[in-house]
């Protein structure tokens, strides 16, 4: 029977869990890295043994890990992280100038075809790849180098990249976005991007619909429709039909359209999961309940998903990369917290258990589904 | 032999117990010392001082014989007792919560 393997990135450290198809009964391996955190932990679709982690703290700084056994041992490969050429400046949250200076690796996304190739999203705001397997890491300079570069300010969390989607078969095209700058596109393989984000609109900006700077916090695509992409801005839930060059907004009846992940169901194009958080002061589920919503016609129109869900008293986050789906027959969908809990539903969505509740605070939830 | 008692983050990142020990020929100061440390212990290199540049990092102190060397100039010597031995020098994560 084929089973799943969730890796979770935390405050403190990473954890692999692992169930068979029924994701019922759960094995808890961790804290991998104890005391440090991991940002994201992300497994090779061409080898699902292989996984890279993203592992960092203020003091010591970045490493790296690698695991060739599904999360067994591991061992740190490259860290740096070095700018191509003359780095310049980007904006400060006040408008100032202030040079691009590495800090982490937020996102780590490992290539749909090749265990060596992984593209890493980091802050300050860069792209980089390695095809070595980890051991050398190269920018992709275009993006920064895109004329906006200069005009990039940080969000809340500091200005990071820290969505890289892959079209399904053309190589050439990615499409990554940054907190507070938006979403880019490549189509000729990272040479030269566009900023592809009309239609967004934010307040905090000086122009509304600015060419960038809005504060996009996920985007998600169904590999079955590479030109149909899913976006949780800061405020707004955004629909692109055109693989970004148009967006209009979908959150419909949403009881707020603040929140930070989005994913799409494995098999249903149009089945689409955010979770509603109450605002960009109150990072808490409306009403302290916690609810994840549900679209069936790809936005618009959505219906809360509460069951196993905490009700009363919650008041917990759900963080821009801690939301993911399995791809099994019966769609799983998995999420965490920064109140260390990590929920699955094992039938898109209609039911919820934790698989743990006492992790550190959660920052990434990524789902292999294995053969 | 020079003696470096780094912080548990390190020595698991180093995979070593206790101190580590150093032989180091010539000058022995902070500079010489991560030299050798990071020679001996690839993995460490970014984590005490910037890859490139050398500068330490913000959240690291030294200290040695009662005394914080953090901003000592890098190639300034360490102490006689460091330098044979007597007195470790300590890699220190300076303190915080979190």
């Amino acid at each position: 029977m084929s089973g799943v393997r969730v890796l979770v990135g935390t405050r403190k450290g990473a954890f692999v869990l692992t169930s068979d198809g029924k994701r019922k009964d759960w094995d808890v391996s961790g804290p991998h890295f104890g005391g440090w955190e991991v940002y994201h932990v992300a497994g090779s679709p061409a080898e699902p043994d292989r996984l890279y982690a993203s592992q960092s703290t203020a003091w010591f700084g970045q490493l790296i890990q690698r695991s060739d056994d599904g999360g067994k041992t591991w061992e740190p490969v490259g860290k740096d992280f070095t700018y191509e050429g003359d780095a310049g400046t980007h904006q400060y949250y006040d408008g100032s100038e202030v040079p691009w200076k590495f800090t982490r690796v937020w996102h780590l996304e490992p290539s749909l075809t090749d265990p060596d190739t992984v593209y890493a999203g980091i802050e300050d705001a860069g792209l980089f790849r390695t095809v070595d397997g980890g051991q050398t890491w190269q920018e992709l300079p275009g993006l920064r180098a895109h004329g906006s570069g200069p005009q990039w300010q940080p969000g809340a969390g500091g200005l990071c990249l820290h969505t890289i989607i892959q079209h399904p078969t053309n190589t050439d095209r990615l499409t990554i976005a940054i907190s507070a700058a938006g979403a880019f596109r490549t189509d000729d393989g990272g040479r030269t991007w566009q900023a592809i984000n009309r239609g967004l609109k934010s307040d905090g900006i000086p122009d509304q619909d600015a060419e960038v700077g809005h504060c996009v916090h996920r985007i998600a695509m169904h590999p079955s429709r590479p030109d149909v992409l899913f976006m949780q801005k800061h405020w707004d839930v955004m629909r692109s039909d055109d693989a970004g060059d148009n967006w209009y907004e979908i959150s419909g009846d949403l009881p707020t359209d603040f929140g930070f992940p989005i994913a799409v169901h494995a098999h249903e194009p149009d089945i689409v999961y955010v979770v509603p958080i109450t605002s960009d002061s109150l990072h808490y589920p409306p009403e302290g309940r916690l609810r994840v919503y549900r679209s069936r016609t790809g936005g618009n129109e959505w219906e809360p998903l509460t069951n196993g869900l905490p009700q009363r008293d919650c008041y917990v986050n759900v963080l821009r990369d801690a939301m993911a789906v399995d791809t099994l027959d019966e769609c799983g969908v998995y999420f965490g917290t920064t109140g260390g809990q990590v929920y699955a539903s094992p039938d898109a969505g209609d039911t919820w258990a934790p698989i743990v509740s006492n992790l550190p605070s959660v920052l990434s939830v990524e789902v292999q589904t294995l053969p | 032999m020079i003696r470096v008692k780094l912080p548990t983050h390190l020595r698991r990142l180093a995979r070593v117990d206790g101190e580590v020990e150093l032989d180091i020929d010539g000058e022995v100061s902070m500079s010489s010392v991560l030299d050798a440390l990071e020679s001996q212990y690839p993995v460490l290199r970014g984590t005490i001082r910037d890859q490139h540049t050398g500068e330490r990092r913000a959240f690291v102190r030294y200290f040695a014989c009662e005394r914080d060397l953090s901003r000592e100039p890098p190639d300034t010597p360490l102490p006689k007792q460091v330098m044979v031995g007597e007195e470790p020098l300590l890699i220190v994560g300076a303190m915080a919560g979190g």
